[in-house]
Protein backbone atom coordinates (compact mmCIF):
# COMPACT_ATOMS: atom_id res chain seq x y z
CA UNK A 1 0.00 0.00 0.00
CA UNK A 2 1.45 3.05 -0.48
CA UNK A 3 1.00 4.14 2.67
CA UNK A 4 4.21 6.20 3.00
CA UNK A 5 2.85 9.17 0.47
CA UNK A 6 0.35 11.83 1.49
CA UNK A 7 -2.66 10.19 0.05
CA UNK A 8 -4.04 7.03 -0.17
CA UNK A 9 -5.87 7.52 -3.03
CA UNK A 10 -5.50 6.45 -6.68
CA UNK A 11 -7.01 7.02 -9.97
CA UNK A 12 -7.78 3.94 -11.48
CA UNK A 13 -8.59 4.40 -15.89
CA UNK A 14 -10.52 2.22 -18.17
CA UNK A 15 -9.51 3.52 -22.07
CA UNK A 16 -11.18 1.10 -24.61
CA UNK A 17 -14.39 0.07 -26.32
CA UNK A 18 -17.66 0.49 -24.57
CA UNK A 19 -19.07 -2.51 -23.78
CA UNK A 20 -21.59 -4.02 -20.71
CA UNK A 21 -20.27 -5.35 -17.75
CA UNK A 22 -16.84 -2.51 -17.54
CA UNK A 23 -17.76 -1.05 -14.22
CA UNK A 24 -19.19 -3.93 -13.37
CA UNK A 25 -15.89 -5.73 -13.99
CA UNK A 26 -13.50 -3.51 -12.49
CA UNK A 27 -15.59 -2.50 -9.24
CA UNK A 28 -15.54 -5.95 -8.42
CA UNK A 29 -11.39 -6.49 -8.75
CA UNK A 30 -11.72 -3.30 -6.16
CA UNK A 31 -14.16 -4.17 -3.93
CA UNK A 32 -12.42 -7.51 -3.42
CA UNK A 33 -9.40 -5.84 -2.62
CA UNK A 34 -11.07 -3.24 0.02
CA UNK A 35 -10.45 -0.34 -2.07
CA UNK A 36 -12.97 2.17 -1.56
CA UNK A 37 -14.51 3.62 -4.14
CA UNK A 38 -14.83 7.27 -4.09
CA UNK A 39 -16.17 8.73 -7.19
CA UNK A 40 -16.68 7.49 -11.15
CA UNK A 41 -16.85 9.69 -14.14
CA UNK A 42 -16.96 8.71 -17.60
CA UNK A 43 -16.73 10.29 -20.76
CA UNK A 44 -15.30 10.00 -24.20
CA UNK A 45 -11.96 11.07 -25.15
CA UNK A 46 -11.43 11.12 -29.18
CA UNK A 47 -13.16 8.18 -30.21
CA UNK A 48 -12.42 6.22 -27.10
CA UNK A 49 -14.80 5.12 -23.98
CA UNK A 50 -12.53 6.57 -20.89
CA UNK A 51 -13.94 5.64 -17.49
CA UNK A 52 -11.91 7.20 -14.58
CA UNK A 53 -12.47 6.17 -11.13
CA UNK A 54 -10.75 7.55 -7.81
CA UNK A 55 -10.48 5.11 -5.20
CA UNK A 56 -9.19 4.79 -1.57
CA UNK A 57 -6.66 2.02 -0.38
CA UNK A 58 -6.53 2.89 3.14
CA UNK A 59 -8.50 0.14 3.66
CA UNK A 60 -7.07 -2.28 0.86
CA UNK A 61 -6.77 -5.66 1.74
CA UNK A 62 -4.09 -5.74 -0.98
CA UNK A 63 -0.81 -3.83 -2.27
CA UNK A 64 -1.15 -1.61 -4.32
CA UNK A 65 1.50 -3.55 -6.34
CA UNK A 66 -0.80 -6.68 -6.40
CA UNK A 67 -4.24 -4.51 -7.66
CA UNK A 68 -2.93 -3.20 -10.27
CA UNK A 69 -1.74 -6.62 -11.68
CA UNK A 70 -5.01 -7.60 -10.54
CA UNK A 71 -6.79 -4.98 -12.62
CA UNK A 72 -4.50 -5.52 -16.11
CA UNK A 73 -5.63 -8.94 -15.58
CA UNK A 74 -9.45 -7.87 -15.54
CA UNK A 75 -8.66 -5.61 -18.50
CA UNK A 76 -7.20 -8.34 -20.75
CA UNK A 77 -10.47 -10.39 -20.21
CA UNK A 78 -12.44 -7.39 -21.02
CA UNK A 79 -10.58 -6.13 -24.07
CA UNK A 80 -9.73 -2.69 -22.43
CA UNK A 81 -6.94 -0.79 -20.95
CA UNK A 82 -6.83 -0.26 -17.23
CA UNK A 83 -4.45 1.79 -15.83
CA UNK A 84 -3.88 2.97 -11.77
CA UNK A 85 -1.75 5.61 -10.54
CA UNK A 86 -1.21 6.95 -7.42
CA UNK A 87 -3.02 10.62 -6.99
CA UNK A 88 0.04 12.38 -6.19
CA UNK A 89 1.06 11.55 -9.54
CA UNK A 90 -1.79 13.86 -10.82
CA UNK A 91 -1.60 16.02 -8.15
CA UNK A 92 2.11 17.48 -8.56
CA UNK A 93 1.71 17.12 -13.01
CA UNK A 94 -1.24 19.07 -12.84
CA UNK A 95 -1.76 21.97 -9.53
CA UNK A 96 1.04 23.79 -7.83
CA UNK B 1 -16.31 13.55 -3.51
CA UNK B 2 -15.44 14.09 -7.20
CA UNK B 3 -12.21 13.38 -8.92
CA UNK B 4 -10.40 16.54 -8.58
CA UNK B 5 -8.64 16.30 -12.09
CA UNK B 6 -9.96 16.23 -15.64
CA UNK B 7 -10.08 13.53 -17.83
CA UNK B 8 -7.85 15.29 -20.44
CA UNK B 9 -5.25 16.03 -17.57
CA UNK B 10 -5.27 12.30 -16.76
CA UNK B 11 -4.66 10.76 -19.71
CA UNK B 12 -2.23 13.29 -20.81
CA UNK B 13 -0.41 12.56 -18.29
CA UNK B 14 -0.72 8.62 -18.60
CA UNK B 15 -0.06 9.11 -22.45
CA UNK B 16 3.66 11.38 -21.63
CA UNK B 17 4.63 8.03 -19.68
CA UNK B 18 2.89 5.18 -22.00
CA UNK B 19 3.72 6.90 -25.44
CA UNK B 20 6.20 9.45 -25.00
CA UNK B 21 9.01 8.04 -23.03
CA UNK B 22 8.42 10.82 -19.88
CA UNK B 23 10.55 8.97 -17.08
CA UNK B 24 12.53 9.57 -14.31
CA UNK B 25 16.28 9.41 -15.73
CA UNK B 26 18.47 9.04 -12.57
CA UNK B 27 18.17 9.49 -8.99
CA UNK B 28 21.66 10.19 -8.03
CA UNK B 29 22.98 9.64 -4.95
CA UNK B 30 26.04 12.17 -3.99
CA UNK B 31 28.13 10.76 -1.09
CA UNK B 32 30.91 12.95 0.66
CA UNK B 33 34.39 10.85 1.03
CA UNK B 34 35.90 13.55 2.67
CA UNK B 35 36.09 11.40 6.09
CA UNK B 36 37.41 8.24 4.16
CA UNK B 37 40.93 10.02 3.52
CA UNK B 38 43.79 8.53 5.16
CA UNK B 39 47.73 7.67 4.98
CA UNK B 40 47.34 4.45 3.17
CA UNK B 41 45.32 4.99 -0.10
CA UNK B 42 43.92 1.20 0.24
CA UNK B 43 42.72 1.63 3.67
CA UNK B 44 41.03 5.05 2.18
CA UNK B 45 38.84 3.37 -0.20
CA UNK B 46 38.25 0.30 2.06
CA UNK B 47 36.43 3.08 4.16
CA UNK B 48 35.00 4.47 0.62
CA UNK B 49 33.52 0.91 -0.03
CA UNK B 50 32.40 0.45 3.38
CA UNK B 51 30.73 4.14 3.11
CA UNK B 52 28.65 3.51 -0.16
CA UNK B 53 27.50 0.57 0.60
CA UNK B 54 25.93 1.25 3.86
CA UNK B 55 24.23 4.26 2.68
CA UNK B 56 23.56 3.58 -1.15
CA UNK B 57 22.41 -0.66 0.09
CA UNK B 58 18.90 0.38 0.11
CA UNK B 59 19.12 3.37 -2.98
CA UNK B 60 18.04 0.88 -6.18
CA UNK B 61 15.03 -0.92 -4.37
CA UNK B 62 13.50 2.80 -2.68
CA UNK B 63 13.92 3.21 -6.83
CA UNK B 64 12.41 0.30 -8.02
CA UNK B 65 9.09 0.92 -5.01
CA UNK B 66 8.16 4.50 -6.26
CA UNK B 67 8.52 3.20 -9.65
CA UNK B 68 5.86 0.70 -8.64
CA UNK B 69 3.97 3.15 -6.56
CA UNK B 70 3.57 5.91 -8.64
CA UNK B 71 3.77 3.87 -11.91
CA UNK B 72 6.93 6.38 -13.89
CA UNK B 73 9.72 4.21 -14.60
CA UNK B 74 12.85 4.82 -13.18
CA UNK B 75 15.87 4.25 -15.85
CA UNK B 76 19.15 4.78 -13.40
CA UNK B 77 20.06 4.64 -9.74
CA UNK B 78 23.21 5.99 -9.64
CA UNK B 79 25.86 7.42 -7.29
CA UNK B 80 28.25 10.46 -7.50
CA UNK B 81 31.02 10.62 -4.68
CA UNK B 82 33.26 13.47 -3.87
CA UNK B 83 35.83 14.08 -6.81
CA UNK B 84 38.52 11.46 -5.72
CA UNK B 85 41.32 12.79 -6.16
CA UNK B 86 40.75 15.13 -2.85
CA UNK B 87 40.84 11.82 -1.14
CA UNK B 88 43.69 10.61 -1.97
CA UNK B 89 46.37 13.49 -1.72
CA UNK B 90 46.71 12.37 1.51
CA UNK B 91 48.05 9.15 0.58
CA UNK B 92 50.73 10.57 -1.24
CA UNK B 93 50.62 7.34 -3.41
CA UNK B 94 51.82 6.79 -7.26
CA UNK B 95 48.79 6.04 -10.27
CA UNK B 96 48.89 2.97 -10.66
CA UNK B 97 47.89 2.59 -6.19
CA UNK B 98 44.46 5.18 -7.84
CA UNK B 99 44.06 2.67 -10.09
CA UNK B 100 43.41 0.30 -7.08
CA UNK B 101 41.04 3.04 -5.22
CA UNK B 102 38.67 3.09 -8.91
CA UNK B 103 38.16 -0.74 -7.89
CA UNK B 104 36.58 -0.42 -5.07
CA UNK B 105 34.51 2.04 -6.20
CA UNK B 106 33.56 -0.40 -9.68
CA UNK B 107 33.02 -2.91 -6.67
CA UNK B 108 30.71 -0.84 -4.42
CA UNK B 109 28.64 0.30 -7.48
CA UNK B 110 28.39 -3.32 -7.99
CA UNK B 111 27.24 -4.36 -4.56
CA UNK B 112 24.97 -2.04 -4.66
CA UNK B 113 23.15 -2.55 -7.93
CA UNK B 114 23.53 0.83 -10.08
CA UNK B 115 24.79 1.01 -13.20
CA UNK B 116 27.30 3.73 -12.93
CA UNK B 117 29.48 6.08 -10.30
CA UNK B 118 30.77 9.23 -10.93
CA UNK B 119 33.19 11.21 -9.32
CA UNK B 120 36.84 9.58 -10.73
CA UNK B 121 37.27 13.20 -10.42
CA UNK B 122 39.91 16.36 -10.21
CA UNK B 123 39.37 19.96 -9.98
CA UNK B 124 42.72 21.71 -11.84
CA UNK B 125 40.84 25.04 -13.26
CA UNK B 126 43.84 27.02 -11.55
CA UNK B 127 46.44 24.37 -10.88
CA UNK B 128 47.54 20.89 -10.01
CA UNK B 129 48.06 19.23 -6.76
CA UNK B 130 50.34 15.89 -6.22
CA UNK B 131 47.46 14.26 -5.82
CA UNK B 132 45.38 15.57 -9.14
CA UNK B 133 48.17 14.70 -10.91
CA UNK B 134 48.65 11.18 -9.61
CA UNK B 135 44.24 10.82 -10.21
CA UNK B 136 44.20 12.25 -13.47
CA UNK B 137 47.66 10.06 -14.97
CA UNK B 138 45.21 6.69 -13.35
CA UNK B 139 42.35 7.70 -15.41
CA UNK B 140 42.90 5.82 -18.50
CA UNK B 141 43.77 2.82 -16.89
CA UNK B 142 41.20 3.05 -14.02
CA UNK B 143 38.68 3.30 -16.99
CA UNK B 144 40.09 0.10 -18.72
CA UNK B 145 39.91 -1.84 -15.76
CA UNK B 146 36.59 -1.00 -14.20
CA UNK B 147 32.93 -1.04 -15.76
CA UNK B 148 30.89 1.33 -13.71
CA UNK B 149 33.65 4.19 -12.74
CA UNK B 150 33.17 7.55 -14.54
CA UNK B 151 36.17 10.02 -14.56
CA UNK B 152 35.66 13.65 -15.13
CA UNK B 153 38.19 16.36 -14.56
CA UNK B 154 37.42 20.58 -14.46
CA UNK B 155 40.12 22.46 -16.45
CA UNK B 156 38.33 25.79 -16.16
CA UNK B 157 35.72 28.32 -14.51
CA UNK B 158 35.07 31.89 -15.65
CA UNK B 159 36.57 33.11 -11.98
CA UNK B 160 39.89 31.25 -12.79
CA UNK B 161 40.45 30.82 -15.96
CA UNK B 162 41.38 27.58 -17.98
CA UNK B 163 44.56 25.80 -16.94
CA UNK B 164 45.81 25.11 -20.30
CA UNK B 165 48.92 22.37 -18.91
CA UNK B 166 45.82 20.12 -17.60
CA UNK B 167 43.98 20.79 -20.88
CA UNK B 168 46.78 19.37 -22.66
CA UNK B 169 47.26 16.50 -20.00
CA UNK B 170 43.46 15.73 -21.18
CA UNK B 171 44.23 15.35 -24.54
CA UNK B 172 46.68 12.66 -24.06
CA UNK B 173 44.52 10.79 -21.11
CA UNK B 174 41.53 10.82 -23.84
CA UNK B 175 43.80 9.36 -26.23
CA UNK B 176 45.34 6.69 -23.60
CA UNK B 177 41.55 5.67 -22.51
CA UNK B 178 40.78 5.08 -26.54
CA UNK B 179 43.85 3.28 -26.68
CA UNK B 180 43.44 0.83 -23.25
CA UNK B 181 40.02 0.13 -25.00
CA UNK B 182 40.78 -0.31 -28.32
CA UNK B 183 39.10 -4.10 -28.24
CA UNK B 184 35.65 -2.11 -27.46
CA UNK B 185 35.73 0.94 -29.80
CA UNK B 186 37.65 3.06 -27.33
CA UNK B 187 34.99 3.01 -24.23
CA UNK B 188 36.66 4.28 -21.96
CA UNK B 189 36.24 7.61 -23.41
CA UNK B 190 32.41 7.49 -22.80
CA UNK B 191 33.08 7.19 -19.28
CA UNK B 192 35.11 10.83 -19.24
CA UNK B 193 34.29 14.31 -19.14
CA UNK B 194 36.48 17.31 -19.13
CA UNK B 195 34.86 20.47 -17.90
CA UNK B 196 34.43 23.99 -17.65
CA UNK B 197 32.53 25.21 -14.94
CA UNK B 198 31.13 21.84 -13.77
CA UNK B 199 28.88 22.15 -10.84
CA UNK B 200 28.39 20.38 -7.68
CA UNK B 201 25.37 18.46 -7.87
CA UNK B 202 25.04 17.15 -11.65
CA UNK B 203 22.89 13.87 -11.23
CA UNK B 204 23.78 13.21 -14.63
CA UNK B 205 26.47 10.48 -16.02
CA UNK B 206 29.56 10.68 -16.90
CA UNK B 207 30.18 13.91 -15.60
CA UNK B 208 28.44 13.76 -12.02
CA UNK B 209 30.42 14.22 -8.62
CA UNK B 210 29.80 15.19 -5.34
CA UNK B 211 30.76 18.85 -4.86
CA UNK B 212 32.68 19.83 -1.64
CA UNK B 213 30.13 22.53 -0.45
CA UNK B 214 27.55 19.34 -0.56
CA UNK B 215 26.23 17.76 2.39
CA UNK B 216 27.20 14.19 3.67
CA UNK B 217 25.00 12.83 1.54
CA UNK B 218 22.04 13.80 -0.55
CA UNK B 219 19.69 12.97 -3.18
CA UNK B 220 19.27 14.49 -6.60
CA UNK B 221 16.86 13.35 -9.34
CA UNK B 222 17.41 13.44 -13.07
CA UNK B 223 14.57 14.24 -15.87
CA UNK B 224 14.08 13.72 -19.21
CA UNK B 225 11.66 13.61 -21.65
CA UNK B 226 12.44 14.85 -25.51
CA UNK B 227 9.69 12.75 -26.31
CA UNK B 228 7.05 14.56 -24.07
CA UNK B 229 8.54 18.00 -25.73
CA UNK B 230 8.56 16.75 -29.17
CA UNK B 231 5.07 16.05 -28.95
CA UNK B 232 4.22 19.00 -27.93
CA UNK B 233 6.47 20.92 -30.25
CA UNK B 234 4.38 18.84 -33.30
CA UNK B 235 1.00 20.27 -31.89
CA UNK B 236 1.64 23.73 -32.91
CA UNK B 237 3.15 23.52 -36.13
CA UNK B 238 2.44 26.98 -37.45
CA UNK B 239 2.56 28.89 -34.38
CA UNK B 240 4.88 32.12 -33.68
CA UNK B 241 7.72 31.45 -31.42
CA UNK B 242 6.33 32.97 -28.49
CA UNK B 243 3.58 30.51 -28.68
CA UNK B 244 6.23 27.67 -29.22
CA UNK B 245 8.29 28.52 -26.55
CA UNK B 246 5.24 28.72 -23.84
CA UNK B 247 3.85 25.57 -25.47
CA UNK B 248 7.46 24.13 -24.41
CA UNK B 249 8.13 25.71 -20.70
CA UNK B 250 3.83 24.65 -19.59
CA UNK B 251 5.43 20.92 -20.32
CA UNK B 252 8.85 21.27 -18.48
CA UNK B 253 6.98 22.40 -16.09
CA UNK B 254 4.61 18.88 -16.12
CA UNK B 255 7.66 16.92 -16.40
CA UNK B 256 9.75 18.51 -13.76
CA UNK B 257 7.28 18.44 -11.59
CA UNK B 258 7.37 13.89 -11.40
CA UNK B 259 10.88 15.06 -10.95
CA UNK B 260 10.02 16.89 -7.62
CA UNK B 261 7.53 14.19 -6.63
CA UNK B 262 10.07 11.61 -6.97
CA UNK B 263 12.60 13.62 -5.58
CA UNK B 264 10.82 14.55 -2.16
CA UNK B 265 9.41 10.50 -1.74
CA UNK B 266 13.37 9.16 -2.70
CA UNK B 267 14.49 11.34 0.58
CA UNK B 268 11.39 10.20 2.38
CA UNK B 269 12.53 6.79 2.03
CA UNK B 270 15.84 6.58 2.17
CA UNK B 271 16.20 9.28 5.26
CA UNK B 272 18.46 11.60 3.03
CA UNK B 273 17.86 15.09 2.16
CA UNK B 274 16.89 16.11 -1.27
CA UNK B 275 19.41 17.91 -3.08
CA UNK B 276 17.94 18.89 -6.72
CA UNK B 277 15.80 18.69 -9.28
CA UNK B 278 17.34 18.40 -12.81
CA UNK B 279 15.44 18.61 -15.89
CA UNK B 280 18.08 17.65 -18.85
CA UNK B 281 16.59 16.59 -22.19
CA UNK B 282 18.56 13.48 -22.09
CA UNK B 283 17.94 11.71 -25.43
CA UNK B 284 18.42 8.09 -25.81
CA UNK B 285 18.59 5.74 -29.27
CA UNK B 286 15.14 4.60 -28.42
CA UNK B 287 12.64 5.66 -30.95
CA UNK B 288 10.69 9.19 -30.37
CA UNK B 289 13.61 10.04 -27.52
CA UNK B 290 15.26 12.15 -29.46
CA UNK B 291 16.55 15.96 -28.87
CA UNK B 292 17.10 16.59 -33.05
CA UNK B 293 13.47 15.19 -33.48
CA UNK B 294 12.55 18.48 -31.48
CA UNK B 295 14.55 20.82 -33.55
CA UNK B 296 13.44 19.12 -36.90
CA UNK B 297 9.70 19.75 -35.26
CA UNK B 298 9.95 23.43 -34.97
CA UNK B 299 10.71 23.10 -39.06
CA UNK B 300 14.26 22.27 -39.35
CA UNK B 301 14.66 19.61 -42.70
CA UNK B 302 17.36 18.45 -40.60
CA UNK B 303 19.06 19.25 -37.49
CA UNK B 304 22.68 21.02 -38.26
CA UNK B 305 20.98 23.26 -40.65
CA UNK B 306 21.18 26.61 -40.70
CA UNK B 307 18.73 28.04 -37.73
CA UNK B 308 19.85 24.73 -35.53
CA UNK B 309 21.14 27.42 -33.13
CA UNK B 310 18.76 29.59 -32.49
CA UNK B 311 16.26 26.50 -32.44
CA UNK B 312 18.45 25.35 -29.61
CA UNK B 313 18.20 28.41 -27.85
CA UNK B 314 14.63 28.75 -27.42
CA UNK B 315 14.33 25.22 -26.57
CA UNK B 316 16.60 25.23 -24.07
CA UNK B 317 15.90 28.37 -22.31
CA UNK B 318 11.82 27.04 -22.30
CA UNK B 319 13.02 24.24 -20.57
CA UNK B 320 14.79 25.75 -18.04
CA UNK B 321 11.90 28.64 -17.07
CA UNK B 322 9.84 26.21 -17.21
CA UNK B 323 11.42 23.84 -14.77
CA UNK B 324 12.48 26.85 -12.87
CA UNK B 325 8.88 27.23 -11.50
CA UNK B 326 8.13 23.78 -11.18
CA UNK B 327 10.83 22.66 -8.14
CA UNK B 328 11.64 24.60 -4.91
CA UNK B 329 15.09 23.41 -6.17
CA UNK B 330 16.20 23.23 -9.20
CA UNK B 331 20.02 22.67 -9.83
CA UNK B 332 22.63 20.16 -11.81
CA UNK B 333 22.95 21.33 -15.51
CA UNK B 334 19.09 21.57 -16.77
CA UNK B 335 18.35 22.39 -19.89
CA UNK B 336 18.79 20.14 -23.59
CA UNK B 337 21.58 17.58 -23.98
CA UNK B 338 23.43 16.94 -27.71
CA UNK B 339 25.03 14.11 -27.59
CA UNK B 340 25.52 12.31 -31.23
CA UNK B 341 25.65 8.38 -30.14
CA UNK B 342 22.86 8.49 -27.88
CA UNK B 343 20.47 10.11 -30.56
CA UNK B 344 18.86 8.87 -33.36
CA UNK B 345 18.01 11.91 -34.69
CA UNK B 346 21.89 13.32 -34.54
CA UNK B 347 23.34 9.85 -35.50
CA UNK B 348 20.82 10.17 -38.76
CA UNK B 349 21.91 13.84 -39.26
CA UNK B 350 25.81 12.91 -38.68
CA UNK B 351 25.52 9.93 -41.36
CA UNK B 352 24.44 12.00 -44.13
CA UNK B 353 26.71 15.16 -43.31
CA UNK B 354 24.17 17.64 -42.07
CA UNK B 355 25.74 18.19 -38.97
CA UNK B 356 29.12 18.71 -38.70
CA UNK B 357 31.58 18.93 -35.47
CA UNK B 358 32.04 23.30 -36.35
CA UNK B 359 28.40 23.43 -36.27
CA UNK B 360 28.23 21.18 -33.08
CA UNK B 361 30.52 23.00 -31.37
CA UNK B 362 28.63 26.14 -32.21
CA UNK B 363 25.04 24.63 -30.90
CA UNK B 364 27.13 23.86 -27.61
CA UNK B 365 26.97 27.83 -26.95
CA UNK B 366 23.70 27.94 -25.92
CA UNK B 367 22.99 24.05 -25.17
CA UNK B 368 23.36 22.77 -21.49
CA UNK B 369 26.42 21.38 -21.67
CA UNK B 370 29.06 20.95 -24.59
CA UNK B 371 30.54 18.21 -27.16
CA UNK B 372 29.01 15.32 -26.07
CA UNK B 373 29.77 11.68 -27.34
CA UNK B 374 30.73 12.65 -30.49
CA UNK B 375 33.49 10.01 -32.67
CA UNK B 376 36.61 11.09 -34.32
CA UNK B 377 39.22 9.57 -36.15
CA UNK B 378 41.22 7.35 -34.32
CA UNK B 379 44.25 8.89 -35.15
CA UNK B 380 43.95 12.27 -34.26
CA UNK B 381 46.58 13.46 -32.43
CA UNK B 382 46.39 14.52 -28.78
CA UNK B 383 47.00 18.20 -29.05
CA UNK B 384 44.17 18.42 -31.65
CA UNK B 385 42.05 16.82 -28.83
CA UNK B 386 43.21 19.08 -26.19
CA UNK B 387 42.75 22.32 -28.74
CA UNK B 388 38.86 20.89 -28.89
CA UNK B 389 38.90 20.84 -24.62
CA UNK B 390 40.16 24.31 -24.75
CA UNK B 391 37.54 25.84 -26.79
CA UNK B 392 35.03 24.29 -25.75
CA UNK B 393 36.21 25.45 -22.13
CA UNK B 394 36.34 28.66 -23.90
CA UNK B 395 33.18 29.07 -24.37
CA UNK B 396 31.78 27.77 -20.87
CA UNK B 397 34.37 30.10 -19.50
CA UNK B 398 32.88 33.29 -21.83
CA UNK B 399 29.19 32.62 -21.21
CA UNK B 400 29.42 31.87 -17.84
CA UNK B 401 27.89 28.32 -18.32
CA UNK B 402 28.87 24.74 -18.07
CA UNK B 403 30.52 23.66 -20.85
CA UNK B 404 31.99 19.67 -21.32
CA UNK B 405 33.93 17.32 -23.83
CA UNK B 406 33.18 13.40 -24.15
CA UNK B 407 35.17 12.75 -27.54
CA UNK B 408 35.92 9.36 -28.58
CA UNK B 409 38.65 9.16 -30.65
CA UNK B 410 37.87 5.54 -32.35
CA UNK B 411 40.91 3.19 -32.41
CA UNK B 412 41.51 2.31 -35.86
CA UNK B 413 38.45 3.82 -37.42
CA UNK B 414 38.23 7.05 -39.82
CA UNK B 415 35.61 9.37 -40.83
CA UNK B 416 32.64 7.73 -42.53
CA UNK B 417 33.55 4.38 -40.20
CA UNK B 418 30.86 3.79 -37.31
CA UNK B 419 31.21 2.69 -33.69
CA UNK B 420 28.75 0.85 -31.59
CA UNK B 421 28.66 1.18 -28.05
CA UNK B 422 25.30 -0.51 -28.08
CA UNK B 423 22.75 0.03 -24.95
CA UNK B 424 22.14 3.99 -23.45
CA UNK B 425 25.32 4.74 -25.61
CA UNK B 426 24.65 4.50 -29.09
CA UNK B 427 26.21 4.18 -31.80
CA UNK B 428 27.93 7.32 -33.71
CA UNK B 429 29.53 7.85 -37.38
CA UNK B 430 33.26 8.81 -37.14
CA UNK B 431 33.16 13.11 -37.42
CA UNK B 432 35.52 14.91 -39.28
CA UNK B 433 37.91 17.06 -37.46
CA UNK B 434 39.65 20.60 -38.77
CA UNK B 435 42.94 18.39 -40.25
CA UNK B 436 45.07 21.27 -39.41
CA UNK B 437 47.92 21.27 -36.14
CA UNK B 438 47.28 22.82 -33.03
CA UNK B 439 50.30 21.00 -31.04
CA UNK B 440 52.15 24.36 -31.07
CA UNK B 441 49.47 26.26 -29.79
CA UNK B 442 48.72 23.65 -26.88
CA UNK B 443 52.28 23.17 -26.07
CA UNK B 444 52.72 27.05 -24.95
CA UNK B 445 51.29 25.27 -21.31
CA UNK B 446 49.96 27.67 -18.19
CA UNK B 447 47.10 29.42 -18.22
CA UNK B 448 44.73 31.22 -19.93
CA UNK B 449 43.34 34.52 -17.92
CA UNK B 450 40.06 34.85 -16.50
CA UNK B 451 37.76 37.09 -18.20
CA UNK B 452 36.61 40.49 -17.70
CA UNK B 453 33.45 40.05 -16.54
CA UNK B 454 32.12 43.34 -17.27
CA UNK B 455 32.33 45.34 -20.66
CA UNK B 456 30.37 42.65 -22.04
CA UNK B 457 30.30 42.66 -25.72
Amino acid sequence: MPGTTESNRIIVTVIGADRVGIIAGVSAVLADAGANIVDISQTTLREFFTMILMADMSQASVSFDELKRRLATKGEEMGVRIDAQHEDVFKYMHRV
Amino acid sequence: MAVPYSPQEIVETIRMVQMENLDIRTITMGVSLRDCAHQDLETAAQKAYDKICRLAGRLVAVGDEIEREYGIPIVNKRISVTPVALIGEASGAAPDRYVRFAEYLDRAAGEVGVNFLGGYSALVHKGATPGDRALIASIPEALAVTERVCASVNVGTTRAGINMDAVADMGRVVTEAARLTADRDGIGCAKLVAFCNAVDDNPFMAGAFHGIGEPDCVVNVGVSGPGVVMNVVQQVPDAPFGELAAAIKNTAFKITRMGELVGRAASRKLGVPFGIVDLSLAPTPAYGDSVARILEAMGLERVGAHGSTAALALLNDAVKKGGAMASGYVGGLSGAFIPVSEDAGMIEAASMGAITFDKLEAMTAVCSVGLDMIAVPGDTPAETIAAVIADEAAIGMINRKTTAVRLVPAPGKGVGDFVEFGGLLGRAPVMALNPHSSAAFVRRGGRIPAPLQALNN
